[in-house]
This record gives C-alpha cells, sequence and structure tokens, in this order.
C-alpha cells in the first residue's frame, strides 16, 4: 500500500427523492507515472490508482478507468440521482493491490 | 550570423522533420485507442461537451470536464503526451449526468479528445486545444 | 571583443529579454472568499517601509489563472488540504520519549489562532530569530523526545499549514524593529542583492517586474502570505525556504540551506513586505 494515503469524500447529508446531488472525491496518492527517471537516471516504476467506483445502495453511479495521466492526489466531481435514504460506497484500487474505500451516509426525505 | 540559402534549407528540413516525424506514430496510438472503443464503427463528430482551459499554467494538473448526455461511457484521451490514454467514465443507472470531471497530466500543448459510447450503440468525439506553458521558474 | 565581455554582454542580453510585458500585465480584478466565508485581503495599501517601491500590495493569487484561482477558493477543492488533514492527525498522535502529543500541551489548535500573522519573530530568551517550523521542531526534540522533522518535509509543512490555517484572513503583521531591526536589516539587504551567473536580485522580478511575464511565468510580488502553498508544479505543499531556493537556484547561483539563518532573516523581511495582506495558507499556485 503506498503510505499515507487518505480519501476525502464531499456528499451532502440529505437530499429530496430523485435529486440530482454534486459528489466530489479526492484522495492523497503520488500517482507516480512511470515515465519518470530517479536521480540515477533508472526509471521509476509506474504506481497509480488506476480504477475508481461509486455505488449507492450497491447500484453504480460512476465507474472510472484510470491512466497515469491522472494527477497527483486524483479528485473527481460527478452527479448522482438518490432514490431512497442509504449509503454511497467509493473505492480506489492501486495498481499494489490495495483498495482503499470510503462511505457516506445520505437521508432521503 | 548570416545564413546561407543552403544552410537555410538544410536548417528548415531539419525543422520539418523533427515536426513530422513523430506524428504517425502518435497519430496511430490514438487511432488504435479509439478503435479499440469503438471497435471499428464510424465516430460522429460533435454532441460531445469538453470543459478545459485554454491555457493551462501548468500541465501536471489541469482541470477537465466532459460531458454527453445519453452515454453510457466516455473515453478521455490526451493526443500528446507519452502514452494517450487518461481515463474512461462509465455512467451506471444513478448517475444524474453522463458528466465527470478530474485532474489530468499534459506533456505539452496538445489536443484533449473525448469520445463518447451512446447508449444507441453509436459513437460521438470532440477536441479541445489547451496550450500548456513551461514556466520560466522552474521551483 | 574578449571572450570574458561577450559573455557578459551576451548574459545582459539574456537578463534584459527575459522580461516581456503581459497581454494581460498587472493582477487581476478577482476578489478571493474561501469557502463562500472566509475573506482574503488580496490587496491592500503598501506597509510604510516600502513606499518608495510600491503604493498597493498584492496577493500571489490574483497572477493566477482562474483555474488555478478557483482551486483555492473551496477547502475541498485544495489538494493542500489532503496533507493539513495528516497533520490534524498528527497533532493528536503520541510522538517520541515523552509520551506527549501537540493537543497534549497546547489542546485545541484552534488556540494558534493568530500565531502565524507574526512569524517569523524574535524570541525573547535567546535573541535569536525563528520561524514557525524552528517552534515546532522544538516541540518536537524538547518536549516530545521525538526527532526533528525535515525543513521542507510533508510532515512539517503540514503542521506549518494546519497552524497558518487558524489564522487565515488575519492580516500578516510581523516586527521589524526592535530586537528584529538586525535580521529584518540583514534579509532586506539580501533582497536587493543580486546573486548568480544571471545578476538578479529578488527585487529584479517581483519589485520591478511584477506583472510581467519571465517566459511563460506571470510574476507575482513574490509575497509569502500564502505559504506553505500547494504548487501544481511539485504537486505538494512547499515551503518558502524552498521557494527561495528555487529563486536564487534560478539565478544560478549556489543557494542558500533550508533552515539556514540567511532564509530565515530573508523570510522575515519578505513577510514585512506582505504586512496588511492575509495570511492564506495553504495557498494554490502553479
Amino acid at each position: 500500500m503506498a503510505s499515507g494515503v487518505k480519501p476525502r469524500v464531499k456528499v451532502p447529508k440529505s437530499a429530496s427523492a430523485g435529486e440530482a446531488i454534486t459528489i466530489k472525491t479526492l484522495i492523497s496518492h503520488p500517482m507516480e507515472s512511470g515515465q519518470r527517471k530517479d536521480g540515477d537516471g533508472n526509471p521509476i516504476p509506474r504506481s497509480i490508482i488506476n480504477h475508481f467506483t461509486c455505488t449507492f445502495n450497491g447500484e453504480t453511479v460512476i465507474d472510472v478507468k484510470m491512466e497515469p495521466a491522472i494527477s497527483t492526489n486524483p479528485y473527481f466531481e460527478f452527479e448522482a440521482t438518490v432514490p431512497e435514504s442509504g449509503t454511497f460506497e467509493f473505492t480506489w484500487q492501486d495498481d499494489d493491490g490495495s483498495t482503499y474505500t470510503e462511505s457516506k451516509e445520505i437521508t432521503v426525505g | 550570423m548570416n545564413l546561407s540559402r543552403r544552410d537555410t534549407l538544410f536548417l528548415g528540413a531539419g525543422a520539418a522533420l523533427a515536426a513530422t516525424l513523430p506524428m504517425p506514430a502518435m497519430a496511430d496510438a490514438v487511432a488504435d485507442a479509439i478503435s479499440a472503443f469503438t471497435g471499428g464503427a464510424d465516430v460522429a463528430e460533435g454532441g460531445v461537451d469538453i470543459d478545459a482551459p485554454e491555457i493551462a499554467e501548468n500541465g501536471n494538473t489541469v482541470p477537465i470536464g466532459v460531458s454527453a448526455e445519453g452515454a453510457e461511457s466516455i473515453m478521455v484521451l490526451a493526443t500528446g503526451n507519452p502514452t494517450p490514454a487518461v481515463a474512461t467514465f462509465t455512467f451506471g443507472p444513478l448517475a444524474a449526468s453522463q458528466a465527470g470531471s478530474t485532474r489530468i497530466r499534459l506533456a505539452k500543448t496538445q489536443d484533449v479528445v473525448a469520445v463518447a459510447k451512446m447508449s444507441d450503440g453509436s459513437f460521438k468525439q470532440a477536441s479541445a486545444t489547451v496550450k500548456v506553458t513551461i514556466g520560466g521558474c522552474g521551483g | 571583443m574578449t571572450k570574458a565581455s561577450k559573455r557578459a554582454s551576451y548574459i545582459a542580453l539574456i537578463a534584459a529579454s527575459a522580461f516581456a510585458v503581459a497581454a494581460n500585465a498587472g493582477p487581476d480584478e478577482d476578489s478571493l472568499t474561501i469557502n463562500g466565508e472566509t475573506e482574503i485581503v488580496t490587496e491592500t495599501a503598501a506597509p510604510d517601509h516600502l513606499s518608495d517601491a510600491f503604493d498597493t500590495i498584492y496577493s500571489g493569487w490574483r497572477f493566477r489563472t482562474d483555474e488555478t484561482q478557483a482551486l483555492e477558493m473551496d477547502d475541498f477543492d485544495n489538494p493542500g488540504m489532503l496533507t493539513v488533514d495528516a497533520a490534524m492527525e498528527a497533532y493528536a498522535t503520541v510522538e517520541g520519549s515523552a509520551g506527549e502529543s501537540c493537543q497534549g500541551c497546547h489542546e485545541g489548535v484552534e488556540n494558534f489562532e493568530g500565531l502565524t500573522a507574526t512569524m517569523p519573530k524574535v524570541d525573547e530568551e535567546t535573541g535569536k530569530l525563528v520561524t514557525m517550523e524552528d517552534v515546532i521542531n522544538e516541540c518536537r526534540t524538547e518536549r516530545m523526545g521525538a526527532d526533528a522533522w525535515k525543513w521542507s518535509g510533508n510532515e512539517m509543512q503540514g503542521m506549518v499549514a494546519l497552524i497558518g490555517l487558524q489564522s487565515r484572513g488575519m492580516p500578516m503583521n510581523v516586527a521589524i524593529d526592535g530586537p528584529a531591526a538586525p535580521f529584518w536589516e540583514q534579509g532586506k539587504e539580501m533582497y536587493y542583492t543580486r546573486y548568480g551567473q544571471l545578476e538578479l536580485s529578488c527585487a529584479n522580478c517581483h519589485e520591478d517586474n511584477y506583472g510581467n511575464m519571465i517566459r511563460a511565468d506571470h510574476l507575482s510580488q513574490g509575497q509569502t502570505n500564502g505559504f506553505p502553498t500547494y504548487r501544481l508544479k511539485q504537486a505538494k505543499l512547499i515551503s518558502k525556504h524552498n521557494r527561495f531556493r528555487g529563486c536564487i537556484r534560478d539565478t544560478r547561483a549556489e543557494t542558500f540551506a533550508e533552515g539556514s539563518d540567511e532564509f530565515r532573516a530573508l523570510e522575515l523581511y519578505v513577510a514585512s513586505r506582505g504586512n496588511g495582506l492575509s495570511v492564506e495558507t495553504p495557498a494554490v499556485r502553479q
């Protein structure tokens, strides 16, 4: 696991049924591209988060396949529709096999 | 400096060579990525929005957004990067819009291309040029 | 022309042609409110000691593109806040042989409100000029029995930014008189000294040419009120001394070290040129 990886997610606490809400996510990760060389001229191996998903009560909102051209500390912003109260699950998959997760509750009233 | 006609021709040829040489390889990588995504289907121009700055102060972190109403997925390519793939957004049933924003790396001034796969199986694409400035102060 | 004089005139040519007037010369007209609530002063009257040089001082934020500016307008969008979040955890974490955390002595981090606006300052007991990095490392080594942090590392700059955040929006107000005066004079001397093969002083770019372009960079006044600042180029929080080092290196000079007395003095002088601008850390720059 890359050290100190920390997700941040911004989701409103409540919404009305069927409302479009904006979600923002940010995760600390160097996203080493595999294109750089170290001080001795040796290539630095690629180490990135390669996949991000957001689901709500088990159903997909968005799924992003990520390449080394995504910047350090990957950021995503997108919109979701929430039919009922429930839980957003966010997952980030690292090249090294680690998975980072975060979840957020939302109340639909 | 005085340049003879011969020198000028030589310089010009060199510059032209430098400008054109990498192009086929680059174009191939972009074309390959697109045909892998579309399965070789025709791609219509337009119908995809790209929100990108005209000038990026630093190519390391360039905010971009893509959207295409009715798309199943959108693939983003940076045509001037060492490898053009950037990201592919796939939208689920709970996506309120077929839109996503992120921050990307651009190695130099280039076109960003977005190709959308629509729910009827057709494809659309758009491109936007982003000028990447190389600062005077390396830091 | 001798070889040496040829080289000298070549360098002078580079220096003279390096600055170009931007199409959008000068700061822009935007105003900065963070999270829709914290108003930041990005333009104010220059402090008295600068009256010969400037009427008005501007935050570096005013020289950036709309896209870069936007990254600082909401803390969620600001990637520097990831490092500040990590520092908040470190603040509450017991470390070192004394079994102490920052929080154990200082309680809530909000107790640091106002401190950053007055830093660097002279320590009354030792008579030394101390920066926030010095204060943090003294706590770690003397009170916590923990290892000193590296000056420009993420742990240190995250903590400097976290403490600075408690003063965000407050006007910078470093003391330049009394015991600070000799340090301030030393820093001023450095600011106007031409360094390196390009023979450029801080003032050549940040006083004489702010608003103009140096190659593709839109020059600011070189204010430090936003430091530690998240720099897109390095994609991390950058210390004031790291930025000083980068600038001096770009003049093709041997630079001073981060954490050197020279850079402490320069930090005080440059901070005083921003007296009146809001503490803005963690800012976002190109």
